[in-house]
């Protein structure tokens, strides 16, 4: 277990918890976080390097419960597991939905520091739900912003942004995470340009070690496979967009 | 000219590297995947009447020597997951359908309806030690596992595996007790009941607080049920317990096992275990002599070759 260094409000419900200890890890990359007596989860690492951190939506009792650590507070980490991003080519745009952003944060940073030049489509309810915005352009994006209620940027869907952006500028890659129908719209683009495209999906996971088969897609599988998985997969992957499995591992609709 | 064909109860398997119920099969298509990695067979994950959705997270405590879980069994029911069996033939090699119930007749009718499914053959899961009710709590004694074995016999009529529970002082009267019962082979072992403590927690990290030990840290325990099986029973053994190099295997084997499961090997190697397992075996087999494995089938209790 290991000792909550700090814990902050980003947006509205989600929240930042930070370790004094250092994660190598890749972008894109999880770990299982156990919120002792409650439940255990995967998060996604938002930060990596010394100081390693996740950061997280409030949604249930699991994570109403880690919401109440405090600096000081001990959880379970294992970890780091899959497969994280990639940086592909020197002009790349990411687009990120939502909580998507988590790992898009520091995988922003990781391609400028490989001189990538990025453009970064952030998309959210509203502009008090705009996540790392701050810290994407202090890194250096160039950032493009959607929000559904139009309060900031243009008024509509992320991967309706990237689509206009990708006729404006030429890209090298493309990545994205956020919404499932988000994903299936920006795979759907690179697809069209023959871009080489990554995305970060999810499903439902218990084990995280590629053994439970909880969080199958096509016969791959989500924790270990990905989460982030190349244009090469994502083109079999015929479940995407269209079924998950639930808790007792019956096929339902995404 | 060594080969690794082996046949059990009238299944033929190309090699003896068996997926074991529980690991990567819960869907067809992973375990589609699982046998173009190179499985003879494919146990299915086990499956009861009605969707179960499992036990919460923590479900699994990673160990430097094996894994503990406690998924509880979670499946979509058997109806549901006929599906997924009609898929995972396809993949050509031989399927086992695994099925636990809480009471014999049940069980008796969730094999007839695993059969119906498709399976080539049912494997009675009697041996889950953290799902309460089901599983070990129903076949530890010689008397139930006979009567369960009976009934399922009665009900079916592709061959039954009975998977038997390390958790006992003596599993070869388990063993017997299958083979008075009717059944066509027996499996063992499952895993075996344990716990792990997080002293920083004050608490069991499973959510379940009592699982299953599984890998590397079981494979001595499971040779020595697979050998005192052997001396106690005529029928076929398929040996279960932390597997995942030819060696491993080979040990099963020469306790007495036909073939072998392999399970917890997935997570340490990835699906390529049963390549690896197999090639291995297939290299001992050529510098050795022995053509086939069934040359090998008990010659530990030999003491020779």
């Amino acid at each position: 277990m290991i000792e909550v260094a700090s814990h902050v409000d980003e947006v509205p419900a989600v929240k930042t918890i930070r370790f004094d200890a250092p994660m190598t890890a890749a972008p894109g990359q999880f770990m299982m976080i156990w919120v002792p007596g409650v439940d255990e989860f995967p998060m996604s690492v938002s930060y990596v390097g010394d100081n390693f951190g996740f950061t997280y939506q409030i949604l249930g009792e699991g994570t109403k419960a880690l919401a109440a650590k405090k600096p000081g507070d001990k959880i379970g980490v294992r970890g780091p597991y899959g497969r994280g991003f990639s940086v592909r080519g020197k002009r790349v745009l990411m687009v990120a939905g939502g909580l998507g952003m988590a790992p898009i944060g520091p995988f922003v940073e990781q391609a400028i520091a490989h001189k990538a030049s990025v453009d970064l489509v952030i998309g959210a309810k509203s502009k008090g739900n705009l996540l790392f915005e701050r810290r994407s352009m202090d890194a250096g994006a160039t950032v493009h912003i959607a929000t559904d209620d139009g309060s900031k940027g243009t008024k509509g869907f992320a991967s309706d942004l990237a689509a206009s952006v990708m006729v404006q500028k030429e890209f090298d890659a493309v990545y994205a995470c956020g919404p499932e129908a988000m994903i299936v719209k920006v795979m759907g683009l690179a697809f069209a340009k023959g871009i080489p495209v990554q995305a970060s999906l999810e499903r439902l996971m218990k084990c995280g070690i590629g053994i439970c088969d909880s969080c199958a897609i096509n016969g791959m599988h989500v924790c270990k496979d990905g989460p982030v998985f190349s244009e090469k997969e994502l083109k079999i992957l015929s479940e995407l967009g269209r079924a998950k499995l639930d808790l007792s591992g019956r096929k339902v609709p995404v | 000219m060594s080969h690794l064909a082996v046949e059990i109860c009238g299944l033929r398997l190309k090699n003896p590297t068996v997926l074991a119920a529980g690991i990567l099969d819960e869907t067809g298509t992973s375990m589609k995947a699982v046998a173009a990695a190179g499985a003879g067979a494919i146990v299915t994950k086990s499956v009861g009447r009605e969707p179960r959705p499992g036990h919460g997270n923590p479900s699994i405590v990673e160990l430097p020597f094996g894994l503990i879980n406690a998924m509880g069994l979670p499946n979509p029911g058997i109806n549901e997951y006929a599906a997924e069996v009609n898929e995972a033939k396809t993949s050509g090699v031989p399927v086992i359908g695994s099925v636990f119930a809480g009471t014999e007749d049940e069980l008796a009718e969730l094999a007839l309806l695993m059969q119906n499914a498709g399976v080539d053959a049912v494997e009675l899961n009697l041996s889950c030690p953290h799902a309460k009710g089901y599983g070990a709590e129903i076949g530890s004694t010689p008397e139930l596992v006979e009567a369960i074995c009976r009934k399922a016999k009665r009900a079916t009529s592709v061959p039954v595996f009975a998977k038997l529970t390390p958790n006992t002082s003596d599993i070869a009267s388990l063993a017997m007790a299958a083979e008075k019962g009717g059944a066509d082979a027996v499996v063992a072992i499952n895993t075996l009941k344990a716990m792990a403590i997080s002293p920083e927690a004050r608490m069991p990290i499973l959510a379940n607080r009592f699982g299953g030990l599984s890998g590397a840290a079981v494979r001595p325990v499971g040779v020595r049920c697979v050998y005192e099986i052997f001396e106690a029973v005529r029928i076929p053994i398929i040996g279960v317990g932390g597997i995942s190099s030819g060696n491993d295997a080979l040990e099963y084997i020469m306790a007495g096992a036909t073939a072998v499961q392999i399970g917890t090997g997935v997570w340490t190697d990835g699906t390529e275990v049963f390549n690896k397992v197999c090639r291995e075996m297939l290299r001992f087999m050529e510098r050795n002599r022995f053509e086939t494995v069934k040359d090998m089938v008990g010659v530990a209790h030999h003491g020779r070759a």
